[in-house]
């Protein structure tokens, strides 16, 4: 487990960043925790010949919470969602999903900008900010853009930011109800066998909205739009949640590995997200 | 009088000798990070060499060109199987007397094989080098499976046929095809098929032991450096037998045993798996001896899980027989083994399925059969015992789990079934049908004990509750109730019938006391994390009346230690405790001597008491230890010689029965297949007891590698031969996180034949807790029709259970 020899740069602003991505196109890649790529690179499946450490570029590691959204900075690391007083206030969902990200050594290292970016079905966090609209600030040769998550993710490992892009922050609406996300996993540090985010807004004894999202059940994070339109206007009662259950089964295509065949993740990502909207729902 | 008893007790304490649960003297360095381990060793000029591995499970190799892996900057060597056929060492002997290839000669047969090694300044460059050697295969037909490999056309070794492609003979006998490796039975067969036939009732099961991995916290590694001007050769290295290392070493490389020094130094867990040796070991000496420099290999964690020596792979069938009453009348064990591509076991060599016929467990079975037929296939080899004794996991899963199941043939409680079928506490010494002699226990004080601790009348009162309540549809969480009774037999072994390559299983202990009555005693063994620095210096302590405190334990290195088989199977307290209690009576003997000398009185006339000899019926005339140790070096006395050492090398007249009654309560989600365990109690009777802290911690690891083989961990391939669970994302090692809190208790039952009455440990909480974990899943199935369905017992296996079972509506 040796990586290939590579260049090693830890620049200290955006420019110098964007400068290096410029000069070796897709032989350079951006590093913030280091918990993905590392791993790759060490099993030679990541060939990174210019890898550039972002923890030395200002600017990157901020929580503001502003009137109508957060923002996060993107090597905020999941140690630091969890330890945010404010956060845990306005975004509780974002602490109650980084504590069942890895371990406890992993979330000092790991980063939610890392965890969004490389686009890997089995993090949890794209599937978290696609329930929450959030949106990817991202920043290149012709400046900075911001793309949604629900259309960032394009297939595993692909996403709609382009090689010589960083992503620089999330912006998250700030987010309203019940919150609940969900996750089963083998073991800790495991990822999900299936998880679900869900946030859903109450309005009387009805549901107003809600918003879904599933991890690791398809090549990429699964927005379930029709099953939160299913609770919508509902009391969330069974026969809501069974119809909620059927459209998220309609979206996702999960592939078997060794955490079970498909009609076991089928099965349990409908277990998964009845409780998870129950939980939600509860505290809506 | 009463101050005396007192002072007694005091002098007692102070000494830290057995029953005290004396902190670990390992501990100051291990907590501190300043262990020593093998990849710490820094030797001036070293190099390191790696492995360039098969990527295929069965291919032939028809091209390696090495020429580029030479321009890679920093490399120095590659050598292959062809650079090592000169010197004889392109195969190598494995302890189980098959032979298995260093380099892949021409073919390999497992995914991960070894097949150039490449030696570099450092680790990175030889990494780029094992980048750039060019391998050309010709994939084979890949055979996974045993009973597929015992029936195919495909040959998997060319030296197990002859020229006209008929099966020859192998190290145990006659094979009844060419990728048979041996049969082995013991018992009655014909006798058992008769009761079998005429009993009242039998149930029958097969179930399959899955392959898994012992997964040490540190890998595998070694550093070897040949001294080119004195001719010798020191090999330091994760070795759990130095000195049976030494000896395959001198045997294969032809260099003299005395020119070589092996080496043990802190060793991070071993669990099996060090036991044997590595193709890494063959060529890092190799290439320390064609480059005069120190050569290090470490394996990686991938490395280790894939190729490295595996546990288990162990197809059993069982037929049990009873009276409709409950009482075992035969037994029958067919065992399909699974050793991969060579037969890389650890086992005594007359034991091919090493004591796999400790298999009629806990009861009195009068008749019984087994017979074990093991196979190649594309595998990974080894078959080694992971925290046991030889395959005895395998035999108490196997027992344990026909109980159940005959359980449910009888409509029976599966407590009671064990408890009209124990051996009885007057029947030992017991003679088993498969052919040990048990040496003592109790186990219907043992389970009567472990019953009532957890309430075990409540807890089915509980569960039936719970049963009721599923089927009302309140709740869909089941709860089951794990029972397992265990019976070990560790401590080999007697050198009338156990060996590894002709060396006897004894074990031994070297001691010497110093003149200001502190002292060093060196062993056969190796801890690899058991403490043996701690608890080999109690044994001593409560022997020889020196404090605890001031015996030094070493262990590890050849050129010091005295010969002995290592550490593994449970056998350091069995044999070599007993060398030391042994060495350390010898040391006592002498001092008698020397004290009665010194207070002028008969040898006779005086007698030990905690630290010291008194003159019989004068108590207050005394010589402590300490100054009959100073004596022996500064007083010339007639007859005895200057000086106060002794050393015992113990033949075990017999093996040792450790045995323990677990209880495991867990709730099953069924929609889900989570396990939740409530409560886990162990009760261990491992005889005499030397340190209670150790005994506890050695009882929650053995249990955590259990719930792990239990409940998820497994070496699985897929059909062409692939590791499916390579790495510990997939290979479950439990954490804090996983682990239940356990409950530890204890009757003492000790061993007759051992000087201290001690049976070893640290084995039975993996033995005992395998089957209590997964009997736990098993009974929360039971009302609904389960019989058996095999480990490992991860979330989507129960899924598939519940579903199969039609718990999912």
């Amino acid at each position: 487990m040796i990586p290939a020899a590579f260049e090693y740069y830890r620049p200290k602003d955006m420019a110098a960043v964007l400068s290096i991505l410029e000069e070796h196109g897709d032989e350079a890649r951006v590093m913030a925790g280091g918990h993905s790529l590392i791993p790759m690179m060490k099993l030679r499946m990541a060939d990174v010949q210019h890898l550039i450490d972002l923890q030395d570029v200002d600017g990157l590691s901020g929580i503001e919470i502003g009137a109508d959204a957060i923002r996060i900075g993107a090597m905020v690391t999941q140690a630091a969602i969890i330890d945010h007083p404010d956060l845990a206030q306005t975004a509780p969902i974002l602490r109650e999903a980084a504590l069942q990200i890895a371990d406890p050594q992993v979330r000092y290292m790991g980063t939610v900008g890392g965890n969004v970016a490389n686009g890997d079905p089995g993090n949890d966090m794209p599937g978290l900010m696609q329930c929450l609209d959030a949106a990817f600030t991202v920043v290149g040769p012709d400046g900075e853009r911001e793309i949604a998550a629900r259309d960032f993710y394009e297939a595993a490992y692909m996403t709609a930011r382009e090689d010589q892009e960083v992503l620089t922050a999330i912006s998250i609406p700030l987010p309203k109800g019940g919150y609940a996300y969900e996750k089963q996993k083998r073991k800790i540090g495991d990822y999900a066998t299936a998880a679900a985010a869900v946030q859903i807004v109450k309005d009387g004894a009805a549901c107003a909205s809600a918003s879904i999202a599933m991890t690791n059940l398809s090549d990429t994070p699964v927005y379930c739009e029709a099953a939160g339109a299913a609770l919508a206007g509902t009391s969330v009662d069974n026969a809501a949640l069974s119809a909620a259950v059927a459209a998220m089964l309609d979206d996702i295509d999960p592939t078997e590995d060794n955490r079970g065949p498909v009609a076991f993740k089928k099965h349990v990502a409908g277990v998964i997200l009845r409780r998870a909207i129950t939980r939600a729902w509860s505290r809506a | 009088m009463k101050d005396e008893v007192a002072s007694r007790k005091e002098r007692a304490e102070n000494l830290k000798g057995m029953g005290c649960s004396r902190k670990r003297v390992e501990d100051a360095r291990f907590t501190q990070g300043k262990g020593n381990y093998v990849d710490d060793l820094k030797l001036d000029g070293m190099l390191f060499g790696d492995f360039v591995r098969s990527p295929y499970a069965h291919a032939r190799i028809t091209r390696i060109d090495t020429a580029a892996a030479l321009e890679v900057p920093g490399v120095l060597a590659v050598l292959t199987a062809k650079d090592l056929e000169p010197l004889g060492l392109h195969w190598m002997p494995t302890l189980a007397g098959d032979k298995q290839m260093v380099l892949a000669d021409g073919k390999v047969l497992f995914q991960g094989q070894e097949v150039a090694f490449v030696v570099a300044e450092d680790r990175y460059a030889a990494a780029d080098g094992i980048e750039a050697v060019e391998v050309e295969y010709e994939e084979l037909p890949v055979l996974v499976d045993p009973f597929e490999a015992l029936t195919s056309d495909v040959v998997l070794r060319e030296d197990t046929v002859d020229a006209n492609g008929n099966p020859v003979d192998g190290a145990h006998g006659p094979r009844k095809h060419h990728n048979h490796i041996f049969t082995w039975e013991a018992g009655d067969k014909d006798p058992t098929a008769e009761v079998l036939a005429n009993a009242e009732v039998v149930a029958e099961e097969t179930m399959y032991y899955h392959r898994t991995h012992p997964c040490p916290l540190e890998t595998c590694g070694c550093v070897a450096s040949m001294d080119k001007v004195n001719g010798k050769l020191t090999l330091w290295g994760t070795f759990q037998a130095p000195h049976a290392i030494r000896t395959v070493v001198s045997l294969i490389s032809g260099i003299e045993e005395h020119n070589i020094r092996v080496i043990s130094p802190d060793i991070g867990g071993g669990f099996g798996n060090k036991v044997g040796a590595y193709p890494g070991y063959v060529c890092s000496v190799v290439a320390s001896i064609v480059t005069g420099k120190p050569v290090k290999w470490i394996e990686d964690r991938m490395d280790n899980l894939m190729t490295t020596a595996f546990a288990r792979d162990y197809w059993m069938k069982g037929r049990i027989s009873a009276t409709k009453d409950g009482k075992i009348t035969g037994l029958h064990c067919h065992v399909t083994a699974d050793h991969g591509g060579f037969d890389a076991c650890a086992d005594p060599t007359k034991f091919p399925a090493g004591f796999m016929n400790i298999c009629t467990g806990s009861y009195d079975i009068p008749t019984a059969y087994l017979q074990v037929d093991g196979a190649y296939t594309n595998k990974a080899p080894g078959g080694v015992s992971y925290r046991c004794s030889f395959r005895v996991t395998e035999a108490v899963y196997f027992i344990e789990r026909m109980i159940e199941v005959l359980a449910i043939e009888l409509n029976m409680d599966a407590a009671e079934l064990r408890r009209i079928n124990f051996i009885k506490k007057e029947q030992f010494p017991y003679q088993a049908a498969l052919g040990w002699e048990y040496d003592s226990g109790d186990y219907h004080t043992a389970w009567e004990k472990a019953l009532k601790a957890v309430d075990y009348d409540g807890l089915r009162a509980e569960q039936a509750q719970r049963v009721e309540d599923f089927k009302a549809g309140k709740t869909r969480k089941l709860m089951g109730v794990g029972l397992s009774f265990f019976t070990e037999i560790v401590g080999a072994g007697p050198v009338k019938n156990c060996d590894i390559l002709g060396l006897g299983m004894f074990d031994s202990c070297e001691i010497r006391i110093h003149p200001t009555g502190s002292a060093i005693a060196r062993l056969g063994t190796i801890s690899q994390g058991q403490g043996h620095a701690t608890t080999f210096a109690q044994i001593l302590a409560s022997e020889i009346g020196l404090p605890a405190d001031s015996i030094t334990i070493e262990e590890g290195d050849t050129d010091t230690a005295p010969y002995g088989l290592g550490t593994y199977g449970s056998r350091s307290t069995p044999v070599a405790g007993a060398a030391t209690a042994m060495a350390g009576r010898k040391i006592r003997a002498k001092a008698q001597m020397i004290a009665a000398y010194l207070m002028e009185v008969h040898d006779d006339d005086v007698e030990f008491d905690v630290d010291r000899f008194v003159v019989k019926g004068a108590p207050e005339k005394f010589k402590t230890m300490k100054e009959i140790a100073f004596a022996a070096y500064n007083q010339a006395i007639p007859g005895i010689e200057p000086g106060l050492e002794a050393v015992s090398y113990y033949d075990p007249p017999n093996m040792t029965y450790p045995f323990g009654a677990y209880v495991c309560v867990m709730d099953i989600d069924v929609d889900t297949g989570v396990t939740d365990i409530r409560r886990f109690y162990a009760l261990d009777d491992c005889g005499t007891r030397i340190n209670p802290m150790i005994i506890e911690g050695q009882v929650h690891g053995g249990l955590t590698e259990a719930l792990a083989v239990a409940l998820g961990q497994e070496i699985a391939y897929d059909d062409m031969g692939n590791v499916k669970t390579g790495t510990l994302m997939d290979f479950f090692l439990p954490t804090a996180w996983e682990v239940p809190n356990y409950e530890t208790d204890y009757t003492v039952t000790p061993s007759p034949h051992h000087p201290i009455g001690a049976k070893g440990v640290g084995e039975s909480p993996h033995v005992g807790g395998v089957p209590c974990f997964s009997n736990a899943v098993h009974d929360a199935f039971r009302a609904f029709g389960l019989r058996h369905t095999n480990m490992p017992h991860d979330h989507w296996r129960i899924w598939k259970t519940a579903n199969e079972l039609g718990l999912h509506g």
